[in-house]
């Protein structure tokens, strides 16, 4: 298949697929129920582009974002799926749109849409994240204490080598008793844990997961079932 | 004192041709109107706020009702597992203003910062999350507090989309229903900082430490006040009005200098995804559009904001950055932590400030708390909790360090319409 590649070494390269394909994924974006309420037309005065931080350090706009999904311009949109929709911050400064657009929001519908699809660069761009993912999907909580290890984060300072050689007696030093846990941000319950996997379940979210990442489908479709068997329910 | 000039705002904007004052009629549909609506349809149950509740101005000059008490706190991922003095200071607060909470275990996070950095949800498994957790507070007949921004702000988004679109209540009903659940709209969707600038005042009464000599810089949580911003605090005695007066207003309730910088409406830098697995975008913006101004235009003994990721950012960049020449060290806390330590909470007892990077000592020192002596009774703690002397450290250990005197809300005269939060 042909590569496509940037003036810009920072970009990533994709692959190319029919006419069809890209129609198809546009046509996914533009259904989704959000997307009238998130597009409105666009006066190109920029205010977006001004607003944006990642505009700052990438070759990124929000404003041609918005243009591409208004003009219906299926090869620019499929271009920017791949190429600029995981540099968005997701702040949603862009909402100072006169127009009341919403370009963070277009950004998040074309970014499920490449996950539903499981386009490589959508992978790509979760490379190294699956651990979150598995953390918030199977604990109900997205951070724990026990992330804070020197090595993932050498950049936060000395600080986190002193939290995790006393995570433990520090967890306790903690005077609600909610946060005396260690591999969550706070106690769930189980019920509550049980009723969190039903809800995945029941919207098709592993199955877009397993267009992401099959290995953290697997393990995750392990935990749950188990889980949900034991309480009664089948996870389908 | 008062550090906002709220009267210059005023006085220019009405100079300008037109004017900038924003008209209640020139407000975005009213969802709180809609969700009364859509209950009267049979559409679902709304938990109303009870009394007593304060009533803040919003952005179009609408009124938002901010319960006090008899609260369900819906907690922070990010802030109960890499900044918990933030959370424990909330809890703290509410102690010491004698207002009832609930920390829930029935509660899951709102999943939206995994959202906004991967994808890997849809519409409705946001929704059926929000819902479940909404739910789970009208079943415990306390009133949903959100600590997280972004729980905050996506929550408001789904509002939004579950008042304009049936296809998406009908899925999420459905859901429920296998959970054995109502279906449940809160009457209004509340932030723990309104909670805060709603009690600002007594706080404020509560205050023991000097902070007219601490000057602050705010940085507003985009979450809060740009995703479905007709629902934020817009008050037009601070900023005039221009910009949300969450923070602000609790600062300069306290007394604190609090200083303007260029950049204010800048994000953090955070980026969801990027403060995971691509933190030289957030390291770099964090630094060079917001620490970097903010000491060069306000010199500031620190900065305040009111969400996880903003609190983490601004904090935790500052390390790095000085390894490239970056001479930029203010330490970032949020206002619940910042208002905690004036009223006399333990630093690291209760704001557990030693979870944080930037150095703060400077800045307790400023404020006259003796941070050594505080280690070192921490340190005891620890000590005793190594020997096995005591499993956890608990709410007894440091509720005693507030002072005894009621502040009933009844004793005080309150009623929802005229109880402004200043005594």
């Amino acid at each position: 298949m042909a590569k496509y590649f940037d003036s810009s070494p920072s970009k990533i390269k994709y692959d190319d697929v029919p006419y069809e394909k890209k129609e198809e994924l546009f046509q996914q974006v533009k259904s989704d129920i959000r997307f009238d309420d998130y597009l409105y037309g666009c006066y190109e005065c920029g205010i977006c582009v001004a607003a944006c931080p990642s505009a700052r350090f990438y070759d990124f706009s929000p404003r041609r974002i918005a243009q591409a999904l208004a003009r219906e311009d299926v090869e620019l949109v499929f271009q920017q799926m791949n190429e600029d929709v995981w540099d968005c911050s997701q702040c949603f400064s862009c909402l100072r749109c006169p127009r009341g657009n919403n370009p963070g929001g277009l950004i998040t519908i074309m970014r499920e849409v490449s996950i539903n699809n499981g386009l490589r660069t959508a992978k790509e761009a979760l490379e190294g994240y699956s651990r979150i993912i598995y953390k918030i999907m199977s604990t109900g909580t997205q951070v724990s204490p026990d992330m804070l290890q020197p090595e993932a984060f050498p950049d936060w300072g000395p600080e986190v080598k002193q939290v995790s050689d006393n995570l433990d007696l520090w967890r306790r030093a903690l005077p609600p008793e909610t946060m005396h846990t260690t591999t969550t941000s706070w106690e769930v319950d189980e019920k509550t844990i049980v009723e969190l996997y039903l809800i995945w379940s029941m919207t098709g979210v592993m199955d877009l997961i397993r267009n992401v990442d099959k290995n953290l489908h697997m393990i995750l479709t392990d935990v749950m079932e188990e889980r949900l068997e034991e309480a009664g329910y089948e996870a389908n | 004192m008062a550090t906002i000039p709220a009267d210059g705002v005023r006085s220019t904007l009405a100079k300008k041709k037109g004017g900038f004052f924003r008209r209640p009629e020139d407000a975005p549909v009213d969802l709180r109107e809609e969700t009364l609506r859509l209950e009267a349809e049979g559409e679902w149950i709304v938990q109303r706020v009870a009394e007593p509740y304060v009533e803040l101005p919003t952005k179009y000059g609408g009124k938002k009702k901010v319960p006090l008490e008899h609260t369900w706190h819906h907690k922070s991922c990010g802030q109960c597992g890499h900044i918990p003095g933030y959370s424990t200071s909330i809890f703290w607060l509410h102690r010491a203003l004698e207002l009832d909470y609930s920390d829930p275990k029935d509660q899951t996070s709102c999943t939206a910062w995994n959202y906004y950095a991967s994808a890997t949800s849809n519409a409705a498994a946001q929704a059926g999350v929000a819902m479940r957790n909404f739910a789970a507070a009208y079943e415990s007949g306390y009133y949903p507090v959100i600590h997280c921004g972004t729980s905050f702000g996506h929550y408001k988004e789904v509002r939004e989309e579950m008042v304009h679109h049936k296809e998406l209540r009908d899925q999420v009903r459905a859901i429920m229903k296998r959970l054995g659940k109502p279906l449940v709209m809160p009457e209004e969707i509340v932030h723990y900082s309104e909670w805060v600038y709603a009690v600002r005042g007594l706080i404020a009464e509560r205050r023991v430490y000097d902070v007219s000599n601490i000057s602050v810089t705010v940085h507003p949580a985009c979450h809060y006040y740009k995703l479905v911003d007709e629902d934020a605090i817009y008050d037009p005695e601070i900023y005039g009005g221009q910009r949300t007066a969450i923070v602000s207003g609790v600062a300069q309730a306290l007394g604190a200098q609090v200083k303007d910088y260029s950049t204010w409406f800048d994000c953090c830098g955070f980026g969801f995804r990027h403060i995971l697995v691509q933190r030289d975008f957030t390291r770099s913006f964090a630094t060079l559009r917001k620490m970097e101004v903010m000491r060069d235009e306000a010199n500031p003994d620190v900065t305040l904001t009111h969400d996880t990721g903003c609190v983490t950012t601004l904090d935790k960049s500052q390390f790095a950055a000085q390894g490239h020449d970056h001479k930029v060290s203010i330490p970032v806390m949020s206002e619940a932590q910042f208002a905690a330590l004036a009223m006399g909470a333990h630093p690291y007892k209760v704001c557990q400030l030693h979870w944080h990077s930037t150095d703060y000592r400077p800045l307790l020192t400023k404020m006259g708390i003796d941070w050594e002596k505080a280690w070192a009774e921490f340190e005891e703690e620890i000590e005793s909790l190594r020997r096995g002397e005591k499993e956890y450290l608990t709410w007894d250990d440091v509720d005693a360090a507030v002072p005894a005197r009621s502040v009933a809300l009844a004793k005080r005269g309150y009623t929802p319409s005229r109880f402004d939060g200043q005594s």
